[in-house]
């Protein structure tokens, strides 16, 4: 009796593990894509609080916020190009509007927190320009709460159903879109780092920025032009998480921030290359142990592993060694 | 080194043109017995003419304070920027909830938990402080922010024992033994909290000026000339994040027993964050200045409550113009103000010679 129902049984469970083996290997392959997606964007905002920290050494505490306002901006400019039929119609000249728009909007906000907030604490004790920054994060967490409302923001859907099919794993469009617009301007910011003479400027103000002065670099005006890329980056950021999620609100800012600056940390604080890298592998591995563990802890894997980066290596991993203060 | 790079004297020089006459400070300096006599006897009279709300509120004060002194020795004495100051608050409050409600059938006495949870929150400042020892400014702010959201989080999904965003709810009201009376109104709490704000900050205040004090002044002026003075350290940073988490422990104590129930949501990174914006508003490392900033930050939106939707857009524009305005706070530690005041006569003996 018990023999025949082993050989009967047998067959179907080795099936049965079969399978359960593909769809893990392609679930996995998924959870990887939704890690690059996710991590692209946490790279284009971690961009921001890098470039700032290199010349300034200060933590944007607000950079989150200039996220969210960006999101804001590409929502409304979003929503009035389909009520007026044009988003329909044109979804390529649309969707360059709406970034164009949101990153506007982003680099002037930072660049104006800066002129606020940050330039007349340049030589103030350390702790003075981030409780500033901390102060701008509430006030503008609040500006758009006061003047938009509590409510959820929903973003029109600009991009078709489906996607790519790659192997047993299919590829939304808006992800295929958001990791190659971010890669772009990943691409763009290093060539604009390295290749231009601004960029020339902000790597020698990060270096020293009396010596970077002595040798008739615009410091002031150098600073200013770092944190309009970052905020224009962030701002974009702030469209891509729109289209996502599909919902924001004035509280989207603050996680995105927190996770956006640890993968600064985990690149390497200050260094360009060494953001993207982090952005990309904490969104990894955020996706990774939302298979592994259960998802409400995957806010404690990306804090635990800060915490645990900053103890073993506080350079981070492509960061130089760089002064201890 | 760049002029990022300098220490908080050299600042303090920087920014002494900017200092409104700290007529405040002085005259608290001068007086210091009498205004805290005064302040004490209207602490003490205070909720005889305010209704049972508004001792509810000024137990939130208290509370603050109480905190914003345990911060104080952290930030203010030691120099080390702690964003995650919540965590320890929330290991107290959840110690008391814990090992006095019907959650696991337990009702230790309040009296015996208070010195458990102070010594829990201890060891938990030590445990964090031991890992961020080397570094300094942000980082050891990131860091410690991580820390109070990792403990938040785990409050909210350890649903066995924390049954997570539920909170635990009927938590033991303190009684005294002996007359066997029990803790229950807000006036009775305002006083326990009045009393415990005094304790802390007699314990603070005789800390600032002990040798340790002086220790860990001299260790956030310049880690490594206090080192060559012989200062260890790793153990002065230690006991301050050990002292500091106490104070904090003990205010989360308080704060379970009077609420009654407790949920994750009391424990964000606003609290945190409250809690420094107070000692900084208020005047670092000066203990009356911890008082005024915890009746400005946590008064003042009371008061604005018809307002309600604009406070917080208030407070963070107050926090950026105090920042760039009033740097040293309303009422300045007095080391700093005798400091700022001999720069401001080497100042003058320069531009008069």
């Amino acid at each position: 009796m018990r023999q025949t129902t082993r050989s009967s049984t047998s067959p179907i469970k080795v099936t049965l593990e079969r399978t359960l083996r593909g769809m893990q290997l392609d679930l996995w392959a998924q959870q990887a894509i939704n890690g690059l997606t996710l991590g692209s964007i946490y790279a284009l905002v971690a961009l921001g609080y890098t470039m700032v920290y290199g010349v300034l050494q200060m933590i944007n505490f607000a950079h989150g916020e200039v996220f969210m306002v960006g999101s804001y901006a590409g929502f409304f400019t979003l929503t009035a190009l389909f009520a007026a039929g044009f988003g329909q119609s044109n979804l390529i000249l649309t969707l360059i509007i709406v970034f164009l728009v949101a990153m506007v909007v982003g680099g002037i906000l930072a660049v104006g927190l800066e002129r606020v907030a940050y330039r007349p604490l340049r030589r103030a004790p350390r702790l003075a320009p981030l409780i500033s920054a901390i102060g701008a994060s509430i006030f503008l967490q609040n500006a758009v709460l006061v003047i938009f409302g509590p409510r959820l923001q929903v973003y029109p859907y600009v991009f078709p159903a489906g996607g790519v099919s790659l192997g047993n794993v299919s590829i939304t469009y808006i992800r295929v879109f958001i990791i190659f617009l971010s890669l772009a301007f990943m691409l763009g910011l290093h060539v604009f780092v390295r290749r231009t003479s601004i960029g020339k400027a902000m790597r020698a103000v990060a270096e020293d920025k009396d010596t970077a002065a002595l040798m008739g670099i615009d410091v002031d005006r150098t600073i200013a032009t770092t944190f309009l890329v970052g905020g224009a980056l962030a701002g974009a950021a702030g469209v891509m998480v729109g289209m996502y999620y599909t919902q924001i609100n004035h509280m989207i800012g603050f996680v995105p921030g927190l996770k956006a600056f640890t993968a600064a940390v985990l690149g390497g604080i200050g260094n360009v290359p060494g953001a993207m890298v982090g952005g990309l592998f904490l969104g990894l591995i955020e996706a990774f142990s939302a298979q592994a563990i259960p998802a409400v802890y995957k806010d404690v894997v990306a804090f635990g592993l800060l915490v645990l980066v900053l103890i073993i290596r506080p350079t981070g991993i492509l960061g130089e060694v760089i002064g201890k203060k | 080194m760049s002029s990022v790079h300098k220490g908080a004297f050299d600042s303090v020089r920087d920014w002494s043109h900017r200092l409104a006459p700290p007529w405040i400070s002085q005259v608290l300096g001068r007086h210091k017995r009498l205004t805290l006599a005064t302040l004490f006897l209207l602490a003490l009279l205070l909720p005889l003419r305010a209704d049972s709300y508004q001792v509810h509120i000024l137990g939130y004060i208290g509370l603050f304070a109480m905190m914003g002194v345990g911060l104080n020795v952290v930030v203010g004495f030691a120099g080390l920027l702690d964003l995650g100051y919540v965590a320890f608050f929330a290991i107290g409050a959840y110690t008391y909830a814990l090992l006095a409600s019907p959650q696991f059938g337990l009702h230790i006495p309040f009296w015996f938990v208070i010195p458990v949870a102070v010594a829990i929150a201890a060891l938990a400042g030590v445990l964090l402080g031991i890992p961020v020892l080397r570094m300094r400014g942000d980082y050891l702010a990131i860091v410690t922010l991580g820390f109070g959201e990792i403990i938040r989080l785990v409050l909210n999904n350890l649903d066995p024992v924390t049954r997570g965003p539920q909170g635990l709810s009927s938590i033991d009201r303190p009684s005294i033994p002996l007359i066997s009376f029990t803790l229950d109104t807000p006036i009775h709490f305002y006083y326990l909290i009045l009393i415990a704000c005094v304790l802390s900050m007699f314990i603070a205040g005789r800390l600032e000026n002990s040798r340790v004090g002086r220790a860990w002044v001299a260790m956030r002026e310049d880690e490594d000339a206090a080192a060559a003075m012989g200062v260890d350290l790793i153990k002065y940073k230690l006991l301050a994040f050990a002292i500091g988490a106490s104070f904090a422990g003990f205010g989360g104590v308080i704060f379970a027993a009077r609420q009654g129930s407790i949920f994750p949501a009391d424990f964000t990174l606003m609290v945190s964050i409250n809690v420094l914006a107070l000692v900084i508003i208020g005047g670092m490392g000066s203990i009356p200045g911890v008082v005024v900033g915890a009746i400005i930050l946590v008064g003042l939106p009371e008061v604005l409550r018809d307002i309600q939707q604009f406070r917080m857009l208030v407070f963070g524009a107050l926090l950026v113009a105090m920042m760039i305005f009033r740097p040293e706070g309303f009422i300045s530690a007095a080391r700093q103000r005798s400091e700022v005041q001999r720069i401001r006569e080497l100042g003058s003996v320069k531009t008069t010679s």
